[in-house]
């Protein structure tokens, strides 16, 4: 009795943790990323509508704010782009696009014909402010608290589940 | 015949190397190969920056050599991309307290399987030493 209680007890824990690896694998195809719960990354970038304004981190303080990575090259972009225009009707917090890697006439027509969701275009054409937040493709959707703490990464084209699920319980606590 | 076309292929190889980045220093273009060989890029996940044409790959690459040209260390390089891209963009995972767990199963599994092996070799010994014992003669009939 004793001689197969400790193959079996084995064979139960490797189960156990297998099962565990099995159930929580789809959320583990996207890599968590570090920020969340740190201070939003800082930048100072140009507004795509208006090359002389700088738009810099620090006046995004007081209220939370979305910042969604898009390019007119990025296929999901294209996707979630009605769902943005929904996000922006909600108004419940603005929407700061990040213009990532991108030329500014085909952005701007891209806004022009689907229309344009965001507050704020900022223009990251060397991609360095997508490196500082982490950013490994487009379209991803970042969460800025009102003290300016990242508290949520979307990762792939913003979903009305997701957008239901993962961001209005924190936008409205 | 052959050794034409081995030339070829290396030719080519060269023409369409990912990374013609070449740094001046001969030093500093063995660390900038080194690190970019050892980190992970993100969007191809199993392929190095140094060996990826994606945009990402290029745009890090360029990172990880203004950071060399104005003197940081490799340590500096490895802890801003971890700072932004979290330990999976390390393709040589570092010990932390997170996956200390991981590194120390082997050690201690060899511990219990050489714990197991002196159990079974001493009840051998045992078994031998009952074997070699005279028979006793009241037992013979």
């Amino acid at each position: 009795m004793n001689k197969f209680l400790l193959p079996l007890g084995g064979f139960a824990l490797l189960a156990i943790v297998l099962a565990i690896g099995v159930k929580r694998s789809p959320e583990k195809s996207t890599i968590p990323s570090p920020l969340i719960g740190r201070p939003a990354p800082a930048f100072a970038l140009a507004s795509l509508t208006d090359g002389n304004r700088i738009v810099r981190s620090s006046d995004l303080r007081g209220r939370p704010y979305l910042l969604n990575v898009w390019g007119t090259w990025c296929v999901q972009c294209r996707a979630e782009h009605a769902m943005l225009l929904e996000v922006q009707a909600s108004k419940l917090a603005p929407l700061i696009g990040l213009n990532w890697k991108d030329e500014d006439d085909q952005a701007l027509e891209w806004l022009a014909r689907l229309g344009n969701p965001y507050d704020t275009v900022l223009v990251d054409r060397d991609g360095r402010t997508a490196i500082d937040w982490g950013v490994y493709g487009a379209p991803e959707t970042f969460l800025v608290s009102a003290a300016g703490i990242v508290t949520y990464k979307h990762v792939g084209a913003l979903t009305r589940e997701v957008w239901a699920r993962e961001f209005i319980p924190r936008l409205k606590p | 015949m052959f050794c034409s076309i081995w030339i070829g292929t290396l030719a080519a190889a060269a023409a369409y190397a990912v990374d013609p980045t070449m740094l001046p220093d001969p030093a500093l273009q063995a660390r900038y190969s080194a690190l970019t060989h050892e980190l992970r890029c993100m969007q191809c996940q199993n392929q190095s920056i140094a060996d990826s044409p994606v945009g990402l790959a290029s745009d890090l690459r360029a990172q990880v050599r203004d950071m060399l040209l104005a003197g940081k260390s490799d340590d500096d390089v490895r802890d801003f991309m971890v700072a932004r891209y979290g330990e999976f963009i390390l393709f040589r995972p570092r010990l932390s307290a997170r996956n200390a767990w991981l590194w120390l199963t082997p050690l201690v599994l060899l511990l219990i399987g050489a714990g197991a092996a002196v159990r079974i070799l001493r009840q051998r010994g045992r078994l031998v030493d009952q074997d070699i014992e005279p028979v006793d003669e009241s037992e013979r009939s």
